[in-house]
């Protein structure tokens, strides 16, 4: 084995290890930060992977995307409502938990089915194009990927601007879960300059 | 474009007259360029750190350090000696994992990020397909170093420091982004090494900055947010929050934030003149001043004085931009934490898109000076 070989491997089973144990926290630990914080290594993790596979500029994405701006954000919101609140005890959790595992089971389950039964070489003898990638993803976004692109960006628009319309209830009439009308006085005071009731 | 030395081809073909393997020899190079750009980044901070108490004292009319060493050079040693053999501190209630974790996590994607500066045509660890989008992914796994140790300390100024840096830093990352990508679009390629190549043709005259006066100031401005610098220091305003995320921390734990802070300065610096002011490019072309006095471009003498001069050139212009970054910190008042993300979300985002979208469409129109 030559030595390239060999650090692509333990490269691969450091990284494999690392998600897996990784992930297991994720859901597994009692501190929902510990959580948050293990969750952005998986996924740098992750990218690890991709990098590996000579995906670099996805891994850069990866990293960009689900480290730089999905996990900042998640531990931001934890952090904003960081109550010290003592979680109640649920009665039926025994049977919960036998449902959630067998949910998951089956899962795993066909995603080993997928991956004995799919073929995974590749159709055409074509080699590791490597930095060329980068190339290759543009051209498909901006031919036969175009449509999913543009509804994904649709997506993302309508999240955001349900986003706001929450947050910014002052702006509304009427409360958008009850239906009463809004105390527009109590929003409109904490954006009030402070000193202008002293003149 | 293939001039210039290759280094690493030398070095190899050096080892093999020894008898080893090219394997080995390659094994034996790899450290070498890390290592070296690990000195040049910590030299590099110790000569900001001297330049920021002289600049700073200059501008206070004072005289700043000057027993330690001539005109105080030996200072920022003392002051890293001061800090590696201070008592290394853990408050009893903080979380010492995560308080441990989150200067780590700062400081070692500003490290990975001078994976692709280059000094020279192969004077760089490695040139990378993806280029400055390694450095923009990398530069956004730094808050969450900073919401961890925030958040570790268990102090709210700490938390509050924390979340202020992680919101400053997503709202000054995209502008950043789209002013790079308009370099990209000239550029046709992501490589930092084609950026320079890119404005290499006519010397001073072909140099980003004048095609791309908006994204500089953009760029620069989002930078100068992004290394946390005043008047964008909001992070660790002291009036405000004592120091922020920093509170806590002591000995070498709190020099790793420190180190951290001024390599991301200079390599702000640097990627700024790799990216706008030409690189290691001197005004005038090397070529032309050879052709004028008849030298032979390829000769070894005359390759390592090219080598040499884009070196002196990378540093120069950083250590100009550093210059500017200390008079704007000793000159200017803080914003307040309102004012900035009004002037990052209103002001540079639409500021950048409009560029991006001018960038464009010149491109269309004239291919011969915006990259076709």
């Amino acid at each position: 084995m030559s030595i390239a070989i060999t650090t692509q491997f333990i490269c691969f089973i450091v990284l494999s290890l690392v998600v897996i144990i990784g992930a297991l926290g994720v859901v597994l630990l009692e501190s929902i930060v510990y959580s948050a914080f293990l969750l952005g290594g998986v996924f740098m993790s992750v990218a690890g992977l991709y990098l590996l596979l000579n995906a670099s500029f996805v891994a850069a994405a990866q990293v960009l995307v689900y480290v730089g701006a999905v996990n900042v954000l998640i531990i931001f919101a934890i952090m904003l409502v960081n109550k010290k609140e003592d979680l109640k005890p649920i009665n039926d959790i025994k049977s919960r938990r036998v449902i959630s595992t067998s949910i998951c089971l089956t899962l795993l389950s066909l995603l080993i089915r997928v991956d004995l039964t799919n073929v995974w070489s590749l159709s055409s003898p074509q080699s590791s194009i490597g930095d060329e990638s980068t190339i290759r993803i543009g051209e498909h976004l901006f031919s036969d990927y175009l449509l999913p692109f543009e509804v994904a960006s649709v997506l993302l628009l309508m999240a955001m601007i349900g986003a706001i319309v929450l947050a910014r209830r002052d702006v509304m009439s009427k409360d958008i879960s009850t239906g009463l009308p809004v105390d527009q006085e109590l929003i409109e005071k904490s954006s009030e300059p402070l000193l202008t009731n002293k003149n | 474009m293939e001039y210039g030395l290759d280094l690493e081809y030398s070095f190899n073909e050096f080892l093999k007259g020894f008898g080893l393997s090219s394997e080995i020899a390659h094994i034996i190079w790899l450290p070498l360029p890390m290592l070296l750009v690990l000195v040049a980044a910590v030299v590099g901070v110790l000569v900001t750190v001297w330049l920021e108490r002289k600049i700073s004292a200059a501008a206070q009319q004072r005289i700043g350090p000057e027993y330690a060493g001539a005109l105080g050079v030996l200072q920022p040693i003392a002051d890293g000696l001061k800090l590696l053999v201070k008592e290394d501190i853990i408050p009893a209630k903080a979380d010492g994992i995560l308080f441990t974790a989150g200067p780590i996590l700062v400081l070692v994607p500003v490290i990975l990020s001078w994976l692709i500066v280059p000094f020279g045509q192969n004077l760089l660890i490695s040139n990378v397909g993806i280029g400055i989008f390694l450095w923009i992914a990398l530069s956004s796994i730094q808050p969450i170093g900073l919401l961890m140790s925030g958040y570790a300390s268990n102090n709210k100024y700490s938390l509050l420091g924390g979340l202020r840096a992680a919101a400053q830093s997503i709202s000054y990352e995209i502008p950043l982004a789209l002013s790079v990508l308009a370099i990209v679009l000239m550029t046709n390629s992501l490589s930092t090494v084609d950026i320079v190549n890119q404005q290499s043709g006519a010397g001073i005259l072909s140099w980003n900055i004048w095609r791309q006066p908006v994204g500089f100031i953009v760029f620069w401005i989002c930078a100068l947010a992004e290394c946390e610098r005043l008047p964008f220091d909001l992070p660790e305003a002291e009036e405000e929050l004592v120091a922020g995320y920093q509170t806590e921390y002591a000995g070498m734990k709190f020099a790793l934030f420190y180190l951290g802070s001024y390599i991301n300065l200079i390599l702000s610096a640097l990627l700024v003149s790799i990216l706008y002011l030409g690189g290691w490019g001197f005004p005038i072309p090397v070529e032309l001043i050879a052709k004028f006095l008849n030298l032979p471009i390829n000769a070894p003498f005359i390759q390592v004085f090219t080598a040499s001069i884009g070196i002196v050139m990378t540093v120069l212009k950083a250590y100009l931009l550093v210059f500017i970054a200390i008079l704007l910190r000793w000159t200017t008042p803080r914003v307040r934490i309102d004012q900035l993300l009004d002037l990052g979300w209103k002001f540079l985002l639409p500021i950048s898109l409009a560029n991006l979208l001018i960038t464009a469409g010149l491109k269309l129109a004239f291919p011969q000076f915006f990259g076709g």
